[in-house]
């Protein structure tokens, strides 16, 4: 990166990028086709701002930038690692996807208030950037509490009583959890370490004991609610009464995500691995974490309603990547990291797959898809393979995350884990796979409306893109794993 | 001597020789108008005074050159320095909005008596504020209260009349209070200056009549601090006084109390005294966080928006007297730090109020129904303030909790800190439900439109502050990290 003065700036463009979009999204709210171009024009560069970063981090810089110092001795700093720019690179990615696919759902739903909806979106991006490069955990804490309540109105989108009350629960549990619990163990991690520097290896150890330590770590993992540990994890479920490609790419990529990032650093960097194997307050969690997954796949299973189902999906899902973390190994970090891009992708392919199925055929029951797959047999296909991915069949990038994520907990000696995994891919495959199956197996059912067609151009070239995602993750893994990895061995 | 010496002087003066002047001016608009250039010329003086403190660290001034103990004295350090700019400046900021709102809310006739009370009340408090003379304390107290009791009567309401006697009657008992506490602290030490009673108090202090003078001055400041459960008169006085009263009041009036608090503890009395061995920790902390709990969930089911705001005032009051319960440096940081930030945003939330009320009559749930498209701008200052009330990043409200949250893991008080984050997720279940029905529930109401910009300005000003003061807290914290130090508190 020569010819750059300092790429400190880069993680700044990266938040300012989509903020600027917002401004001129509003500016632009009497010309919709404007106000779009808008949005996706800032989806782009905000992605090439990001490459720019991840070649410049390839390359060995160090970016890094103080924005503020509002506490004495506690900065809001961004500082750019390998598992943030992984973060960074798959939802900025996902949101040149998403704006394109929203364009057709907007417009072919009907949605009022479109530009509030645009605005808040590049708000909820802005934050998610704040998430994936902060520097220390006051500053994760400051854009997560941010994309909180950027991500409020878009829940609420619909103003109907249903969505207020969904609105109501997702900002309740959120902000509850992250200032009841979140804030405390922040404060209590400042109070005992002195810094909240993210550091390899870890602040705390052997600035405090055991119970305190195990304290400190459970108010983390339950006060990140955004990783849907049960019982916080309501939240997830109700915010599905938002618009679809708000569940597709806030709540399954970037606000789950940001909850299952932060739970990522919080193991690494503040507690560390060798001190998170010493806790016996870790095996707590793990099976915290252990319960959830399979918990949240029964209840998954129960559900008709298709983006519920797929909500409490991705409440399993997230948990792979908390109990990832508390594996404290380097395979499991690796697995978790990966898991963010690979579920990412694979979720991402079957919410767009609803929402096509929303707009074009006016269903949203599972119950009611049966035949579908005549009518839209390309979203159907998307959302077999999508369904495979998360399941983790190769060739579809879903294997190489788990895979990662049982080896950790084979590394430590876990045996119990490895088979909760098992089961959790058996019960993913019971939920999941009956929907494509109906849809192309079954007989519509009689007297059913006929003329129903695919969704629009721009829904479907968006469902192709993220399945054919699918694919690459895991045909061209190396340059993720590599980019995880470090340049250095930076990664703990 | 040149005028700068003065400074002192002039801070009281200024708007109590406006007082009377104003009470002359038969035209509202121009009793109005002086009242205004009163209060500026008040401000200007708090920052001139403010800016040779932050140079000198004390300024001592002895009046008609009487040297204390025998003449009257002022002394201004960090501490009473950022409470004269608060309340000043609350004043300069609310009093321009005055002239809208007020001729909503107060009979023509009465409206250059309610300027010239706004002066002596701002009288009254900076004089407790920047007075080194215990007894001069208490009569400034009286001449703030007083005003502030007629200036609550002032409300259209008919209830405001009931409030404001209410109010009399509790603050007159916590005025009486101090003045008791006082007397027993003279009678044993013969001087009413205050740096020369922390002097001799040392030898007096474990004397019945000392300990019976703690006591007394804790309860009466307590009852003008409103600390739960001293807190009665405050809901019915915020409700039915006109709303840039509560607004100056909200900001301001509590604030003075607290001051009260902090000056008798930590200078007269003494750390090691008080939370030695009079251990009044042990009734600050648990009655504030009462206080924090039961304002807030009152607050929670308020139909009234004023009296939410009032309710809340009774919690956040809680978390100062909870952070002076703590006895240390981070404590006492975040006490006077939250003196400053909640009178930003209780000021900017009533302004909103007060805009509110003077387009659509009341404040309720009801009148906020799509307030969010009819009065965009009002109701993103109360989403900003109201956030800061929750204690979101990037407020105001976030650095005084985390000052909270911190002093009370560093004094080893881990339920505390728990109890304080738990108190403050109520608020945003009052806050929020406003912010709901304003953005997401239609209007039925007739149609409206933002209030004049005379209102408008003054709230989206205190909007502003409340973030750039969450961003930049150099001068909050630096000055507050600066009085600490000067209160003599372990860090």
């Amino acid at each position: 990166m020569n010819g750059l003065p300092d790429p400190g700036w880069l993680a700044a463009a990266a938040i300012a990028t989509p903020l600027a979009g917002a401004v001129g999204i509003l500016l632009a709210r009497r010309r919709p086709n404007v106000r779009e171009g808008v949005s996706l024009a800032s989806g782009i560069v905000l992605f090439c701002v990001v490459a720019l970063a991840a070649a410049a981090l390839e390359a060995g810089e160090r970016i890094r930038l103080t924005l503020a110092e509002p506490l004495t001795g506690l900065p809001l700093s961004l500082d750019v690692e390998p598992l943030g720019m992984l973060f960074a690179l798959v939802a900025s990615g996902l949101w040149v996807v998403t704006t394109v696919y929203s364009i057709g759902y907007m417009r072919a739903h009907r949605e009022s208030d479109q530009t509030r909806f645009y605005a808040f979106f590049a708000i909820s991006i802005a934050s998610t950037m704040g998430v994936a490069f902060a520097g220390n955990m006051l500053t994760l804490f400051v854009f997560y509490e941010a994309l909180t309540l950027a991500t409020f109105p878009l829940v609420a989108h619909a103003g109907t009583p249903e969505a207020r009350r969904g609105a109501r629960t997702y900002l309740g549990v959120l902000l509850g959890t992250s200032i009841g619990l979140q804030l405390l163990a922040i404060a209590g991690t400042y109070a005992v370490a002195g810094t909240l520097d993210f550091t390899p290896g870890g602040v705390i150890d052997g600035e405090v004991g055991g119970v305190a330590a195990g304290a400190l770590l459970a108010l983390y993992v339950f006060g990140v609610g955004k990783a849907a540990i049960m019982p916080f994890h309501r939240w997830l479920p109700a915010a599905m009464v938002a618009p679809t490609p708000v569940s597709a790419l806030l709540h399954a990529v970037a606000v789950v995500k940001a909850g299952a990032f932060a739970i990522l650093k919080v193991a690494a960097f503040i507690f560390g691995f060798d001190l998170l194997r010493d806790l016996a307050m870790t095996d707590a969690l793990l099976w915290c974490a252990a319960f959830t997954i399979v918990a949240a796949s029964l209840v998954a299973m129960t559900k008709d309603n298709l983006k519920a189902r797929l909500a409490y999906s991705t409440v399993s899902q997230l948990s792979y990547i908390v109990l990832a973390a508390l594996l404290a190994g380097q395979a499991g970090f690796l697995g978790g990291g990966l898991h963010i891009a690979t579920h990412a992708f694979g979720k991402i392919t079957l919410f767009f797959c609803a929402g096509a199925i929303l707009v074009a055929a006016h269903k949203t029951e599972v119950s009611q898809l049966d035949g579908l797959g005549r009518a839209m047999p390309v979203t159907m296909t998307a959302f077999a393979i999508g369904a495979l991915s998360i399941v983790g069949l190769p060739p579809l990038g879903g294997i190489l995350s788990k895979w990662l994520i049982v080896e950790g907990a084979i590394e430590a000696d876990r045996a119990v884990l490895v088979a909760v995994l098992g089961l959790s891919t058996l019960l993913n495959i019971v939920y999941l796979l009956p929907i494509p199956v109906r849809a192309f197996l079954r007989a519509p059912p009689e007297g059913a409306a006929p003329g129903v067609r695919e969704a629009p151009l721009p829904c479907l070239a968006a469902i192709a893109f993220t399945t054919l995602g699918c694919f690459a993750l895991f045909l061209f893994s190396d340059p993720l794993i590599g980019l995880l990895e470090g340049p250095s061995g930076a990664s703990p | 001597m040149s005028l700068v010496q003065h400074l002192p002087a002039l801070q009281v003066a200024v708007p109590l020789l406006a007082a009377p002047l104003c009470a002359m001016m038969v035209r509202p608009r121009i009793a109005w108008l002086f009242a205004t250039l009163a209060a500026w010329a008040t401000f200007a003086v708090s920052l001139a005074i403010f800016h040779r403190v932050l140079d000198r660290g004390l300024i001592l001034y002895e009046m008609g050159g009487w040297a204390p103990p025998l003449g009257i004295g002022h002394a201004v350090d960090p501490l009473n320095a950022l409470l004269l700019v608060l309340v000043s400046g609350m004043a300069a900021i609310v009093m321009p909005a005055a002239r809208p709102g007020v001729g909503v809310e107060v009979a023509p006739r009465a409206q250059r008596l309610f300027f010239t009370l706004a002066l002596l009340a701002l009288t009254g408090m900076l004089g407790i504020a920047i007075t080194g003379d215990a007894f001069n304390l208490y009569v400034f107290l009286e001449v703030s209260s007083l005003a502030s009791y007629a200036l609550v009567a002032t409300g259209a309401d008919r209830r405001a009349t009931t409030a404001a006697f209410n109010y009399l009657v509790q603050g007159t008992i916590g005025a009486m209070f101090i003045l008791i506490g006082i007397g027993l602290i003279y009678m044993m030490t013969g001087t009413l200056n205050m740096a020369d009673m922390a002097v001799r108090l040392r030898e007096a202090r474990d004397t019945a009549p000392v300990q019976a003078a703690l006591a007394f001055i804790v309860v009466g400041a307590g009852i003008k601090f409103a600390v739960f459960p001293a807190h009665v008169w405050m809901p019915n006085a915020y409700t039915y006084a006109p709303s840039l009263v509560s607004a100056f009041f909200g900001a301001t009036a509590t604030k003075v109390g607290a001051y009260i608090l902090i000056r008798f503890i930590f200078n007269v009395f003494g750390v090691d005294f008080a939370f030695g061995e009079m251990r009044i920790g042990w009734a600050l902390i648990p009655l504030g966080l009462a206080g924090a709990f039961v304002g807030s969930l009152v607050a929670i089911w308020q139909d009234d928006l004023k009296r939410m705001l009032a309710y809340s005032s009774v919690a956040q009051v809680g978390y100062i007297a909870a952070a002076i319960g703590y006895a240390n440096r981070d404590g006492l940081i975040a006490a006077i730090v939250h003196v400053f930030n909640h009178g930003l945003m209780k000021g900017a939330l009533f302004l909103v109020m007060a805009c509110v009320i003077l387009r659509l009559g009341k404040a309720d749930m009801r009148s906020f129904r799509g307030l969010g498209r009819r009065m965009p701008v009002t109701m993103g200052c109360f989403v900003v303030a109201g956030l800061s009330m929750i204690g979101v990043p990037f407020t105001v409200g976030f650095i005084s909790k985390w000052y909270l949250v911190v002093g009370a893991l560093d004094a080893g008080l881990w339920p505390v800190a728990a109890l304080v984050v738990l108190s403050s997720l109520l608020a945003i279940v009052y806050i929020w439900r406003v912010v709901e029905t304003a953005y997401f529930r239609e209007a039925d109401g007739p149609r409206t439109r933002e209030a004049p910009a005379m209102l408008l300005a003054p709230t989206l000003l205190l909007t502003v502050l409340c973030v750039a003061f969450g961003v930049a807290t150099e001068f909050t914290v630096g000055v507050a990290g600066s009085a600490a130090d000067m209160l003599g508190v372990l860090p």
